[in-house]
């Protein structure tokens, strides 16, 4: 810092005036580097337009008990399946202690609509979009949906129970607009 | 930077002495790869394939400008695009199957490198450097190659970013918000595919930039050799130009006729037929496969089926992916062999041909689907991928008697000769 051989540069509380310079001057070109750098990060976050398209609408009234559609929300995929009462049990029969994660039917579907289980088709893997919403598909192990990719294996309730998936099946935020009609997101 | 027996450059015509004094560009040039860079007397055929990888990367940006011109990033008409290069661009055919299949024999050649380097210990002291410049190389072909093959925008391009950014996912807490930041979306679209052009048109010449580093690095001790015995003399050593701009020229020619015949007869053995089918986001093909060149490293991702210690399986195969290619930047510290050449490591020697072999065998797992007994396969191979560089490759070092050794590069070239000789008489 100010040493006393040279008077003229020091001040009374030891803080030389180009200290002072010096660290206004750094600190000011840290401020405007960062204004900078922050809209060159962000602008690789999701557009506008990415993201106006984050809900939309299904009509559910045409699909019969144990089918399942394929629809799409941000464009991700999204299963709407119509659960059979033997599978609502089947869920309803794994204790729970034996899940990689924990969660219900009743927690993953809406109250009185437990036959409605609506996920998003994304292995929570890496990604690949499970079989077992279309007619014929594999199903896996143990009766939901299959992941083709790396071999994960979700039941009924779209939780993971065999493979490397670390979690189950998302469930979308959602709600019944009517008795047959979805809007996600 | 050089031996002092070096040639000196000394232009002679009155142009070339006037642009010396004012940019000594062709000085730098006769220093680097001319006569004024003195070589060890002894490389074989495995030193050739730097130069072979530095001309794959030029054959690499020359057709990829070229493409350039032809395509169009965006994911409505990016596929449609490449269907335009391949029917009604004038050669368009050629030059994209000499892109594809160029970056296959990039690799192949970078891996014998590597292997190479493998093999003569050419990572060890004084040449770490020039080693851990070789894995950044390494890393960044691996992310050109994979931007450039999301490009066509087939389902494979598709499923294949899906799974790798995915990847990102698997970092507790800040995985998911990264991913969708990487993309520019919540799943791959035309924001994804954008920026992926963008920095595959960049990042080539990053690549490049860094081979200037490995070069420079290379330089300052000199080319190794395959006794792994340092220069002692100007015996020792020839000028780089004529004997090896001679033996890589050759060498250059094989190159050539084999990346001709791949392009010519079979430009799609190395590539996957669902590629020709569209992007569509909400159908999987029924197995993703990357290209062969990150099949190994697949089979580490892959390996991991249970959840260890706190970590998921997920979590666990993205480290170990990671890992195996972070190992390497360890390498000259994990062997501590004085000794450069597996020439003399009887013992090494051994561990080194099995380390090829079970990364052939991963290579076989990765391509394979997830099944059994690929799985148990590729998750003994893993384990002993691992186990090579962190257990046996420093107990090796330690509990290894090397073979005798010659005292100099000319020493063992003239052993060799007076062998040849009295077997030629016999």
């Amino acid at each position: 810092m100010a040493s006393e051989s040279e008077p003229s540069a020091a001040v009374e509380d030891g803080v030389r005036r180009r200290d002072f310079i010096n660290i206004a001057a750094v600190s000011f070109a840290g401020v405007g580097t960062v204004a900078v750098v922050l809209p060159l990060v962000n602008q690789m976050s999701p557009s506008a337009d990415v993201l106006a398209l984050s809900s939309t609408e299904i009509d559910i009234s045409a699909i019969q008990t144990g089918q399942a559609i394929k629809t799409s929300w941000r464009k991700q995929p999204v299963f709407v399946r119509n659960l059979t009462t033997a599978e609502i049990d089947e869920a309803n029969k794994v204790p729970l202690g034996s899940l990689r994660d924990a969660q219900t039917l009743a927690e993953r579907t809406k109250p009185g609509k437990e036959n409605w289980l609506i996920t998003l088709g994304v292995c929570t893997h890496l990604g690949c979009v499970p079989l077992g919403a279309a007619e014929g598909e594999n199903r896996g192990d143990f009766g939901g949906y299959f992941c083709p990719c790396h071999g994960s294996h979700y039941d009924t309730a779209a939780r993971i129970r065999k493979g490397p998936a670390p979690t189950n099946l998302v469930v979308p935020p959602y709600e019944f607009t009517s008795d047959t009609v979805v809007t996600i997101g | 930077m050089s031996f002092p027996w070096a040639n000196q450059y000394q232009p002679q015509q009155p142009l070339m002495k006037w642009l010396d004094e004012k940019l000594p560009l062709p000085r730098l040039v006769y220093n680097a790869i001319g006569s004024g860079y003195p070589v060890p007397r002894n490389l074989n055929y495995f030193w050739n394939f730097g130069v072979l990888a530095g001309a794959a990367l030029v054959i690499q940006i020359v057709t990829g400008i070229v493409l350039a011109m032809h395509y169009a990033a965006h994911a409505d008409v990016a596929f449609n695009s490449v269907e335009h290069i391949m029917r009604d661009v004038n050669a368009g055919w050629f030059i994209r199957y000499a892109h594809m299949n160029g970056a296959s024999m990039f690799f192949i050649v970078v891996y014998l490198h590597i292997f190479r380097g493998l093999y003569y210990g050419s990572y060890k002291a004084p040449r770490e450097m020039v080693w851990l410049l070789g894995v950044v190389i390494f890393l960044l072909m691996m992310a050109t190659a994979f931007m450039g093959y999301v490009l066509p925008w087939g389902q494979m391009s598709f499923w294949g970013a899906q799974v790798i950014t995915g990847f990102f996912s698997a970092i507790p807490g800040v995985g998911e918000p990264l991913r969708v930041w990487l993309l520019g979306g919540f799943a791959p679209d035309n924001a994804a595919l954008n920026r992926f052009f963008s920095l595959h048109y960049l990042l080539p010449f990053v690549i490049a930039a860094v081979i200037i580093l490995h070069i420079w690095a290379l330089h300052i001790p000199g080319s190794s050799n395959p006794t792994g015995i340092e220069v002692k003399d100007e015996q020792d050593t020839v000028p780089f130009h004529p004997y090896y701009t001679a033996k890589d020229g050759f060498g250059l020619g094989v190159f050539l006729i084999l990346f001709a015949a791949l392009t010519f007869f079979t430009p799609n053995l190395l590539g996957h037929a669902d590629n020709y089918i569209q992007a569509n986001p909400l159908s999987t093909p029924a197995h993703i496969v990357p290209e062969w060149y990150f099949w190994p490293f697949y089979a580490i991702l892959r390996a991991f089926t249970f959840n260890f210690l706190w970590i998921d399986a997920k979590l666990w195969g993205v480290i170990a992916m990671f890992a195996a290619i972070a190992l390497l930047f360890f390498l000259p510290w994990l062997d501590s062999s004085p000794v450069k050449s597996s020439n003399y490591r009887p013992l090494y020697r051994k561990f080194f041909w099995v380390l090829v072999a079970d990364v052939l065998l991963l290579g076989v797992c990765g391509k394979m689907p997830a099944e059994q007994p690929w799985v148990i396969l590729s998750q003994i191979g893993s384990i002993y991928y691992f186990a090579h560089f962190l257990i046996i490759l420093p107990i090796v070092s330690r509990i290894e008697r090397p073979e005798p050794m010659p005292n100099s590069i000319t020493e063992a070239v003239l052993a060799k000769h007076a062998d040849d000789a009295s077997a030629a008489t016999a």
